[in-house]
């Protein structure tokens, strides 16, 4: 059941992300992107880690992608008014995505010993679990990220405000 | 296969969902009613005696109209549309305690379809997926109003659900679980939220009427500005399905602040007056839905009493007063923990 599950997942996340960037539309782009964040979400909750998957959902598909979608609406974008990208730009997003790749490949292929050295643990998820962890082991990085997210809510605040002297 | 437990849960939630749309197609009714009375009116009272039959009679229209769709719109969002406004209003049901255990040939029951770990947060993120129906719906009519409406409806209850969320984490704070069940129950008898959290009471209600886009904050159809919002280009069952999604969200909000703020199924005395556990699981029920009730007439109460806002001062109310005021309600929270603690 979990392992049918987990490629039905798959399927719908791979797929959509395939959408995402064959649609013609950007709003359809966009709506193909949620589909693919709720199968993520939908592999969290397979692991058992039912809060990330919720504020998963709660941050991406419930606030940004609100976002996204009536920014796009706005501009009200389509195939006409479109720039014409040079190839320059278009060979550095090659080699950007490239190294996107090596990287990604690079992380992902060292994780078979963590997993023989730390067995899944499927209590983690819970929030009870999560909040000693991150309050306990993990407590500097946490309060590190939440500056990071005070710095750019005020960073927000200062570009909108024109008039501050 | 077919376990006491499964056939339990399955008759819970068909019974769930019928009751939930009776409810809802009955608040249709009562809204008129309510109406009526404030503006001293009789209402609708020609289907059936005191016009019970209304509903349905306006469910028959419903689908007897005829049925447009404009010609240039993405017919496949436009169907989606009412489609998601209508899924996500039904999905938050399944976590709400609708009563404590109840025994049946010595098994007991949950009256709740199933306790999530993350209670609070589920029906906070099927709030914030809710916004999608009516976005969709709008752009897809391929209408100036239609799309105005859908782009107020997506700021208005983005800016609302962070006071929201705020005002949900002070309540966590005090009852210490994101279980709706663990919640129901630390509330027993007469220890409901209210009295802990009143300020935070106070904001969650607020924002309950902005994300159910309820008056005074009904400002995506608004009709003056706005012909009917994102819903201008719907007709037939299509536009009821956005309609009843309204009633449904109404009914749903009620449950949920009844079961946060006041108590859910508990109600005074009710481990003191000596009836069995089924006879008080019964009557917590009767007295949930009491609740609720009075809530649904709150939210017509206010929409009949208070004129709309406009959207400035909508936008105004939400940044700048509800949510430093929910800060500030988590930071006395933290404060008053502190201080009984030590």
């Amino acid at each position: 059941m979990t392992q049918f599950l987990f490629y039905f997942l798959s399927f719908v996340a791979v797929s959509a992300g395939l959408m995402v960037i064959t649609a013609k539309n950007p709003v359809h782009s966009v709506l193909y992107l949620i589909i693919a964040f709720f199968a993520i979400a939908g592999h969290y909750i397979l692991l058992n880690a039912q809060f990330l998957a919720i504020v998963h959902i709660i941050v991406y598909a419930g606030a940004i992608m609100v976002l996204f979608l009536s920014v796009i609406m706005l501009l009200n974008l389509n195939k006409d008014n479109e720039p014409a990208k040079s190839n320059v730009l278009k060979l550095a997003a090659v080699v950007a995505a490239g190294l996107l790749l090596v990287t990604f490949s690079g992380t992902l292929k060292g994780t078979e010993s963590i997993i023989a050295s730390q067995p899944f643990d499927d209590q983690i998820g819970y929030v009870k679990a999560l909040g000693k962890v991150l309050f306990n082991d993990f407590l500097l990085p946490f309060e590190v990220s939440a500056l990071l997210l005070l710095s750019a809510i005020i960073g927000a605040v200062v570009l909108v405000k024109h008039d501050l002297k | 296969m077919f376990t006491p437990d499964l056939i339990f849960k399955v008759i819970l939630i068909l019974s769930i969902f019928v009751i939930t749309l009776v409810i809802a197609m009955y608040s249709t009714y009562g809204e008129r009613k309510v109406a009526a009375f404030m503006q001293d009116r009789l209402g609708p009272n020609r289907a059936g005696i005191f016009g019970i039959l209304q509903p349905l009679a306006d469910g028959v229209k419903m689908f007897m109209k005829e049925e447009l769709i404009p010609d240039i719109s993405n017919k496949v969002l436009f169907i989606l549309g009412p489609c998601l406004a209508m899924t996500t209003a039904l999905m938050t049901s399944a976590i709400i305690p609708w009563g404590s255990n109840i025994n049946i040939a010595g098994t007991d029951f949950s009256l709740q379809v199933t306790d999530l770990n993350i209670g609070v947060l589920y029906v906070f993120a099927v709030t914030s997926i809710g916004v999608y129906g009516i976005m969709i719906g709008g752009w897809a009519s391929n209408n100036k109003y239609s799309l105005l409406g859908a782009l107020r409806a997506s700021s208005q209850m983005i800016s609302y659900e962070i006071a929201m969320g705020l005002a949900i984490i002070a309540l966590i704070m005090s009852t210490g679980t994101l279980s709706l069940k663990e919640i129901s129950a630390a509330q027993a008898g007469f220890h409901w939220n209210i009295f802990v959290q009143p300020l935070g009471f106070l904001i969650f209600i607020i924002c309950s009427f902005a994300e159910t886009n309820r008056a005074p904050f009904d400002l995506p159809e608004c009709e003056t500005e706005l012909v009917g919002g994102y819903h201008t280009e719907y007709s037939s069952m299509k536009l009821g399905f956005y309609l009843f999604a309204e009633y449904i969200n109404m009914f749903i909000a009620s449950a949920v602040i009844s079961t946060l703020y006041f108590g859910g199924y508990n109600f005074p005395f009710m481990n003191s007056i000596g009836l069995s556990s089924n006879a008080v699981a019964i009557l917590g029920v009767v007295f949930l839905f009491a609740k609720i009730f009075f809530f649904i007439f709150f939210f017509m109460w206010v929409r009949w009493t208070i004129p709309r806002f406009r959207y400035d001062q909508l936008m105004r109310l939400g940044w700048t007063v509800l949510i430093p005021l929910a800060i500030f309600n988590i930071l006395l929270t933290g404060a008053i923990i502190f201080a009984t603690n030590n």
